[in-house]
């Protein structure tokens, strides 16, 4: 996994809640065996008509977003389907940050664990930056080290991660081998448990 | 008692393999369910690192999510074909056990684990699939997870995972006779919203919980996650040890004894403490039709689609309105005069044995409605067998039912199985989101009695009134 430090981008807003799996990657792309390709398919049935031509009143169609690196939505994103298509389709297509007011578990865990870093922000700042992207374009800096969000406005906000995730996309480990060096403990739990 | 503890802690503190300072804990993971969908990647990744499967003996496979449940060998979909391929060359080569489309044994992952007794009391189970949950109904610790995950498990059996809140939802008094357990959880949602369990671990008791069948108790838990959950569980009781006993996977004889003591002793203990509770009356839930795109968009079958104008908010305005213009409905229609297309019974909350007997129950002697396609899909083969013994397979077809071989079918339309776009469907499965039984299908979540009673009627009715003009 990359590690991931501080990154500024474009912000691409979708300002809706509870939006779930099956709309950032509906099932039918679920096939494919491999990890990379699936940003061609994200949002696949908000982006593209029956024919697969791109519809025009969908906000990712609109070239303003063009290499938008930073994603914000409302409240409980990603929930549903455990599928990690999701955060992989989200990656690929080219967004390194996840920016809303709460997310689903299983999405929340899938992104750090893929390098892409998800944050959590009130809903009164996420209304302030989605006004702001949906106006202007609009660019942030998020620093992980200091955990801060920022604009070159003037806007600040902090956000938390756990140490453990923070630790985990700055470093970028490889969280296998960091607990195959507690195989020790594995092995002797195994052993008193009898299993 | 000194120090009372919930079902919930008891796992976790059995699980235990480490504990530092900054860090989530690291948990063993008992028993890793595999599908065909969610582990290609992760397999991949073992093989990229050179690493081994830890414990394949704690692994089980099987093919669902894509599998024809027709004319099993014509896989039309080449991807569909290489995924399930896949899956058969990565249990070979890393020796884990598989319920392949030609073995007896294949279904729905949370339909056969219960059935072979893998799912037991205390376990923690793991699955790439958020519908993990299901096995909860045993009082294990059973949770979905991502591909990452997966692979993390396979490579460890263990999980850095921070420990859990917990969550008491109590169910008082009982459910009216022909009000499901199906009904219970979509009012409990409906109720309480998609994420009032987010960050939380679900333990679902009270009176109403305690009389519901083995098979009920899945349907509850299954739809944990569609109230943001990852897990929900019920402490074991008698129930649970009758069904459990004799199945391949259950300790026998003496062995089964000393499991039931152990198992009786997780039960959470009298005063022990939650981090939230929510409440609700079993009496007062009536049957219940999803009428919108997300499952806590429900209401009872008596009731009127609800009208935007009178949403308390403006994004709740917007939602409902997105949702009424996805679904093709008038605000302030009754559900009951909403007409279908299709009807679904199957999936991993409702295509036991038990929900097939109920549906049979309803549509015996009876036709299909001429303007409806009404298919019933099993959740695994031992259950289609069973039902053929019992001649369901009959009352199905004659009323005009398909009846198909086992897997997630129409749940999820992966296979050929799929809702035209703009048609309309009434099913038992356990989402309703935009395009989930294909793009642009409308889908109507309900039990599997409402849904025979849809099918027979070509549009929603109260099932009570069916049943009590049939006797």
């Amino acid at each position: 996994m990359e590690p991931f430090k501080e990154h500024k981008g474009l912000v691409y807003p979708l300002n809706r809640s509870n939006i779930d799996t099956d709309q950032i990657i509906p099932k039918q792309f679920l096939k494919r065996i491999e990890r990379q390709g699936f940003g061609q398919f994200l949002f696949y049935n908000w982006r593209f008509d029956d024919d697969g031509n791109p519809r025009e009143d969908f906000s990712l169609n609109d070239p303003k977003y063009d290499g938008a690196s930073i994603l914000v939505s409302g409240e409980n994103f990603g929930c549903g389907s455990s599928r990690e298509h999701a955060p992989w389709a989200i990656q690929d297509y080219g967004f390194k940050v996840v920016i809303a007011s709460s997310f689903a578990d299983i999405f929340y865990s899938n992104c750090s664990k893929n390098g892409i870093l998800p944050i959590q922000l009130s809903e009164q700042e996420i209304s302030n930056i989605v006004s702001n992207a949906e106006s202007t374009n609009y660019y942030l800096t998020v620093d992980l080290e200091n955990q801060v969000v920022s604009d070159s406005e003037g806007f600040k906000a902090t956000f938390e991660l756990v140490n453990y995730l923070r630790e985990m996309l700055l470093k970028g480990w490889d969280e296998i081998a960091v607990t195959l060096s507690h195989s020790d403990k594995i092995t002797s739990f195994e052993e008193q448990s009898h299993s | 008692m000194e120090n009372p503890k919930t079902i919930i802690d008891k796992i976790w503190d059995k699980h235990l393999v480490h504990q530092e300072d900054n860090k989530p804990d690291l948990i063993y993971i008992d028993l890793q369910l595999v599908h065909e969908v969610t582990s290609p990647q992760a397999f991949e990744g073992l093989r990229m690192k050179g690493r081994k499967v830890r414990r394949p003996d704690r692994t089980f496979a099987t093919m669902d999510h894509n599998v024809p449940t027709i004319a099993r060998h014509i896989i039309n979909d080449p991807v569909s074909k290489i995924q399930m391929e896949t899956l058969e060359k990565n249990c070979k080569e890393f020796s884990v056990p598989l319920a392949d489309i030609n073995h007896p044994d294949q279904g729905i992952v949370h339909v056969i684990g219960p059935e072979l007794g893998l799912t037991q009391p205390g376990k923690t189970i793991v699955c790439g699939d958020s519908h993990t949950s299901t096995h909860g109904a045993f009082g294990a610790l059973a949770f979905g997870i991502g591909t990452s995950e997966v692979e993390h498990v396979l490579a460890t059996q263990t999980l850095w995972q921070a420990p859990p809140k917990s969550m008491k939802v109590k169910v008082n008094g009982r459910l009216s006779p022909a009000v499901t357990a199906k009904d219970l959880i979509l009012a409990i949602i409906a109720k309480f919203g998609v994420r009032f369990g987010t960050g939380y671990v679900l333990e679902y008791t009270g009176e109403a919980i305690r009389n519901l069948s083995m098979e009920e108790r899945m349907t509850i838990c299954n739809m944990s996650i569609e109230a943001g959950a990852r897990a929900g569980l019920i402490s074991p009781d008698e129930t649970t040890f009758n069904y459990l006993k004799g199945r391949r996977h259950v300790p026998k004889n003496e062995e089964f004894d000393a499991a039931v003591q152990s198992w009786k002793a997780l039960a959470t203990d009298e005063g022990a403490s939650y981090d939230a509770q929510v409440e609700i009356d079993a009496d007062e839930v009536e049957p219940q039709v999803t009428w919108g795109t997300n499952p806590a968009m429900c209401i009872p079958v008596s009731g009127l689609i609800p009208n935007p104008n009178s949403a308390k908010t403006d994004a709740s305005k917007e939602e409902i309105e997105r949702a009424l213009d996805y679904m093709g409905l008038e605000a302030d229609q009754p559900i009951a005069s909403v007409h279908i297309d299709h009807v679904f019974i199957g999936s991993c909350t409702n295509s036991r044995i038990s929900d097939l007997r109920k549906a049979a129950k309803i549509i015996e002697g009876k036709k299909v409605h001429p303007k409806v396609h009404a298919m019933v899909v099993p959740g695994s083969q031992t259950v289609k067998i069973k039902a053929e013994e019992e001649g369901l397979d009959k009352i199905f077809l004659e009323a005009g039912f398909e009846w198909r071989e086992a897997g997630c079918s129409m749940c999820l339309a992966m296979n050929d199985d799929i809702v035209p776009p703009g048609e309309r469907c009434a099913s038992t499965s356990n989402r309703n989101f935009e395009g989930r039984q294909g793009n642009g299908a409308r889908t109507h979540l309900v039990g599997p009695e409402m849904a025979a009673a849809a099918a027979i009627e070509g549009h929603f009715v109260d099932v009570r009134n069916l049943l009590a003009t049939s006797v």
